[in-house]
């Protein structure tokens, strides 16, 4: 095993590693923050299952009072909240960010302050939810938060409005972990490594990362009105002024579905991972397989309304919908019938990562044969809300997710510690937790169907629960016992494990060619990746990168540089020179976390001022970008053969703009689709008279519009041609147009005659002329910031790569106006006069 | 099916397979493929919607067929049930009385959040939502006295709000129906 050269590596670490002391916190290195999500995600699973012990001991006997039913609803709503949102989600994103990199042969991600952001928003959103624990005054509306009971008349505490404020907070992590992976995978992989030699987890990522984008925007928005009704009365999901409670629930589930699946590809990734090592043949059926993960991302957006079969929706939907949630299905049965092939073919090495992946196959089929049983309606009718429905989805969330994580957690060890796990201790954390789980949960699909619902804090003895739910909570603690195990486990092993050789599992993906534990830019030369299987097909690998065999192996320049590659046939297009460690995500954090406390204590001024702040923040941390001296000035150091990619018109920037608008428009779709849901089903949906805003002025504001983006477009086409000739005038044309649009824009809202607490459909109406106001004012102080970057010469033909991504801002911006007037003025217009 | 998956699975873990040429994996990888993660979850879902969704239509409040159901409309609230027998002047709480063998419509309405109403012997569950009636059919063939209960989580007395159905056969219900309105 070759080490490299100390020389060499203390000159890397300079560039790459993390500030000493309290400057770990600047940190933004993938190795770093994947870390940090991961320990702060097993920290809340702790919160979260201590919270299930207190469930279980109150309810293992009929007619106890140890918990009061107020604390009790304040504990099952936050048990299901931090393990759904505080764990599962953030541990499986932290173990994408930590592992991605390194399995497609790249240094970091590819916005790493980004990552930084993220993970600081998680921190302190999680930790402002927590503290509602602490003070009493957690959301007692248990965990899908389903109004009018979460509203202000019957939740009139701030426990919802932590929930709300909260979730909205740490979702910005989530975002911000799904766009950047995106983008990492599809332009920063090995060159050589196409698509369809990508290892099989990327594929997993890439599809959760994919619904995250598409899945988490519809919560988002139900938070933000959900949260404007119970602070500003604006009514919509009240059926009074025009609004309908189920519209909650549909926003929810259209999240909440998809949520099911981002949390189980990524776990079914580990499986696919671990099989073919442990088989020691490569996966059968790849092929297949990718197509599975992406018709489970397809039909998991078709599903939500499978938690709706009670409400009352009309039987023709309830089917379509009831074959939909079967058909998903399919898709796993292919991967099940896949792994087995694999095993089937292969020597299997049977240690403990493999218990857990067998542990996982039972418990998770369980979960799936029950699910189908559940998507039968008339079943569902039966069944919904007891303790049947409790049971299959602890079956599939921890034998779907819990399960392939602890075999990640054992197989992945080595690498994060240098160290190999123990056998025994292991095994019997594995077998406690198993016989723990299934005594809990196996027989609570008993009690669901001896009729007990879900959620109460008590019951009668003598209706044939009683000795059930004391065994289920014996289970728990058996169970319990088996985590403290694992814990110790692995504590142990940091201390006391035998130092682990290099790939100690024999893989054939590249995270086992880092160092191990890795260090922060895990390889010395990035190679060229031409199979699926790099480490089983070239076993020299690890000792030709830490040699320095391959490209980028210069560190002089001081710059943190990757490879940027092309989506599909990963050609080498561009060197990606990447910023370094930071305090601007911290700060912006902070500011955002003063943000929602604000809000949370209803301080409106302070809440101003604080998003002032952090709104300056954030532009001030976009100033250091492209070429800008802490950045990549222009030198005479700098690659061309390929180029760096801020001299480029097609960079990472530019996807990581893309991906966010496709977040940004499926926010605005669930606008469009609240408004035509109330429309066209609220009971007391009312269109006022007249339409409460100016057409003639909004038309003018319009075209404002149109020619400052019709203007920018020819300039960017220009740059791209290599003319700069006029650009600083062109980009302050266009700022100036810019501000006039947004100040006409201002002027139609302030002289609109809207009665938003009234009616529902001001409301709306309200809601989007602030999304048009936010897009309008946030492209023209961009675009004013790039004619200031234009005169101190960081924009210019050589530098062409900041127009090109602001460029579809502008366009989506132009596209959701004229979009806006059709739907929210001239549609109703014209049905009113029909 | 479950058993014989996990029966596969442990063998397909023990077994040494020997050598194995590459076409040999692909026809193993077509072959269970497409009888297993294909043909069999779409067989079985094939059967379980064709016995399935009738079942679903015959517990639908479809008109039966002589003549209307019976009615009987049920307003949920924190944290009871007020139960109205409309043109009969009987207004009752947490109780229902119906006769056996005979379609009953429950007309199920809310005065604040949603709660469910499920008789977990007589029927599956329905919402009660703000704004909306949802109609739910009982039928029970059995005098007695059943147990129901609040299925959707509604705050704080949630898990106390009970109610009992009472199935009289039907020359006892309309006793009961006359000492009841005599009452009133």
């Amino acid at each position: 095993m070759t080490e490299p050269d100390p020389n060499q590596h203390r000159a890397f670490e300079r560039v790459w590693g993390n500030r000493p002391g309290w400057g770990a916190l600047a940190a933004v290195n993938h190795t770093s923050i994947g870390l940090r999500f991961m320990g702060t995600g097993i920290f809340f699973f702790l919160v979260g299952g201590l919270l299930a012990m207190l469930i279980r001991t109150q309810i293992a006997l009929p007619e106890q009072e140890i918990i009061g039913p107020e604390t009790y609803n304040q504990l099952f709503t936050m048990h299901g909240t931090v393990m759904m949102f505080l764990f599962a989600i953030p541990v499986l994103e932290g173990l994408a960010i930590y592992m991605i990199p390194k399995m497609i042969g790249t240094r970091d991600l590819v916005f790493p302050r980004i990552s930084s952001l993220g993970y600081y928003c998680y921190l302190f959103g999680g930790l402002i939810i927590l503290s509602s624990l602490f003070l009493g005054i957690a959301p007692n509306s248990g965990w899908f938060m389903y109004t009018p009971l979460s509203s202000a008349e019957y939740a009139p505490g701030p426990g919802s409005d932590f929930w709300l404020l909260g979730i909205t907070f740490v979702e910005i992590s989530a975002m911000a972990a799904g766009i950047e992976l995106t983008v990492s995978i599809l332009r920063s992989r090995a060159p050589g490594m196409t698509l369809s030699k990508m290892p099989i987890f990327c594929w997993y990522i890439l599809a959760m990362a994919l619904m995250i984008v598409f899945g988490f925007p519809p919560l988002i928005l139900g938070s933000i009105l959900l949260e404007l009704e119970r602070a500003a009365g604006l009514p919509f999901f009240q059926v009074a002024g025009g609004g309908d409670p189920l519209l909650w629930q549909h926003l929810f589930w259209l999240f909440g579905h998809p949520e099911v699946y981002i949390i189980f590809l990524p776990a079914a990734g580990i499986v696919s991972t671990l099989i073919p090592v442990f088989a020691q043949r490569p996966l059968v059926g790849y092929r297949w397989i990718v197509l599975a993960i992406m018709i489970t991302g397809f039909i998991s957006f078709g599903l939500w309304v499978h938690h709706m079969f009670t409400v009352g929706i009309p039987q023709l939907a309830q089917a379509f919908f009831s074959a939909a949630s079967m058909l998903v299905a399919v898709p796993t049965a292919i991967q099940v019938f896949a792994w087995l092939a694999t095993l089937w073919v292969g020597k299997v090495i049977f240690s403990l990562p493999m218990l857990w992946v067998f542990g996982f196959l039972v418990v998770f089929v369980c979960g799936g044969l029950t699910g189908v049983m559940l998507a039968l309606v008339p079943f569902n009718w039966q069944v919904h809300d007891t303790h049947f429905v409790v049971a299959h989805l602890h079956y599939v969330l921890v034998g779907g997710m819990f399960f392939p994580l602890m075999a990640g957690l054992y197989y992945w060890l080595p690498h994060l510690s240098g160290r190999m796990p123990s056998r025994n201790l292991g095994n019997w954390g594995f077998w406690l937790t198993f016989i723990g789980f299934n005594v809990t949960f196996l027989l609570m699909h008993l009690t669901g169907l001896l009729g007990m619902p879900r959620r109460v804090y008590t019951y009668e003895s003598g209706m044939g629960w009683d000795g059930l739910n004391l065994l289920s909570s014996v289970g728990g603690f058996i169970m319990s016992a088996g985590i403290a195990l694992i814990i110790l486990d692995v504590v142990l092993h940091f201390r006391f494990g035998k130092p682990a050789p290099r790939n100690p599992w024999n893989a054939d993906t590249l995270e086992w060619a880092t160092r191990t534990p890795p260090s922060s830019y895990n390889f010395l030369s990035q190679p060229r990746i031409e199979t699926r299987h790099p480490l089983w097909d070239r076993p020299d690998l690890p000792d030709t990168i830490a040699a320095g065999a391959h490209g980028l192996r210069d560190i002089g320049h001081g710059r943190r540089e990757i490879y940027g590659t092309d989506a599909v046939h990963a050609r080498l297009k561009e060197v990606i020179h990447l910023p370094t460690n930071s305090w601007w995500p911290l700060l912006s954090a902070l500011a955002l976390a003063v943000v929602c406390i604000s809000l949370l204590i209803r301080t409106y001024p302070l809440a101003l001022v604080a998003l002032a702040v952090a709104t300056g923040l954030l532009l001030r941390w976009s100033w250091e970008n492209g070429a800008h001296p802490k950045a990549a000035p222009l030198g005479l150091q700098e690659p061309t053969d390929p180029p760096l990619h801020s001299r480029t018109c097609d960079g990472p920037g530019l996807w990581g703009m893309a991906v966010t608008l496709l977040a940004d428009a499926t926010l605005y779709l669930s606008l469009l689709f609240s408004w035509f849901y109330l429309w066209t089903v609220s009971p007391e949906w009312r269109l006022p008279e007249e339409t409460p805003l100016a057409l003639a002025p909004l038309v003018l504001c319009g075209l404002l519009l149109a020619a400052a983006v019709a203007l920018y477009s020819r300039m960017t086409q220009r740059l791209r041609l290599g003319q700069d000739r006029n650009l600083l005038a062109n980009t302050a044309l266009v700022a100036l147009l810019g501000v006039l649009h947004t100040a006409a824009l201002i002027g139609v809202f302030a002289g609109a005659d809207l009665r938003p607490t009234e009616l529902a459909h001001d409301a709306v109406l309200m809601v989007m002329l602030f999304y048009l106001l936010f897009h309008s004012g946030l492209a023209t102080v961009a675009t004013g910031l790039q004619a200031w970057r234009v005169k101190l010469g960081y924009l210019s033909a050589r530098l062409p790569y900041e127009p090109m991504v602001l460029k579809p801002f502008w366009m989506y911006t132009l596209g959701i106006f004229w979009l806006s007037v059709a739907v929210f003025l001239l549609l109703p217009m014209a049905w009113g006069s029909a | 099916m479950f058993v014989g998956l996990i029966a596969l699975w442990w063998q397909a873990m023990r077994r040494d397979p020997g050598e194995i040429s590459q076409e040999q994996v692909r026809r193993l990888q077509n072959r269970w493929i497409l009888a297993g993660g294909l043909a069999l979850p779409l067989g079985s879902i094939a059967l379980i919607l064709a016995l399935g969704i009738p079942a679903g239509r015959n517990m639908l409040p479809l008109p039966p067929a002589g003549g209307d159901a019976m009615v009987i409309e049920v307003k949920a609230y924190q944290w009871g049930w007020r139960v109205t027998y409309p043109d009969q002047d009987i207004e009752l709480t947490d109780e229902l009385h119906i006769p056996t063998d005979t379609p009953v419509d429950i007309h199920l309405t809310t005065a604040d959040v949603i709660h469910s109403f499920w008789v977990p012997r007589l029927a599956g569950k329905l919402d009660t939502i703000p704004g909306r009636t949802n109609v739910l059919r009982l039928e029970a063939s059995r005098p007695g006295e059943y147990r129901g209960q609040c299925a959707e989580f509604c705050g704080i007395g949630h898990a106390h709000m009970s109610f009992t159905v009472t199935a009289h056969p039907p020359e006892e219900y309309e006793k009961w129906r006359e000492k009841a309105q005599a009452d009133d």
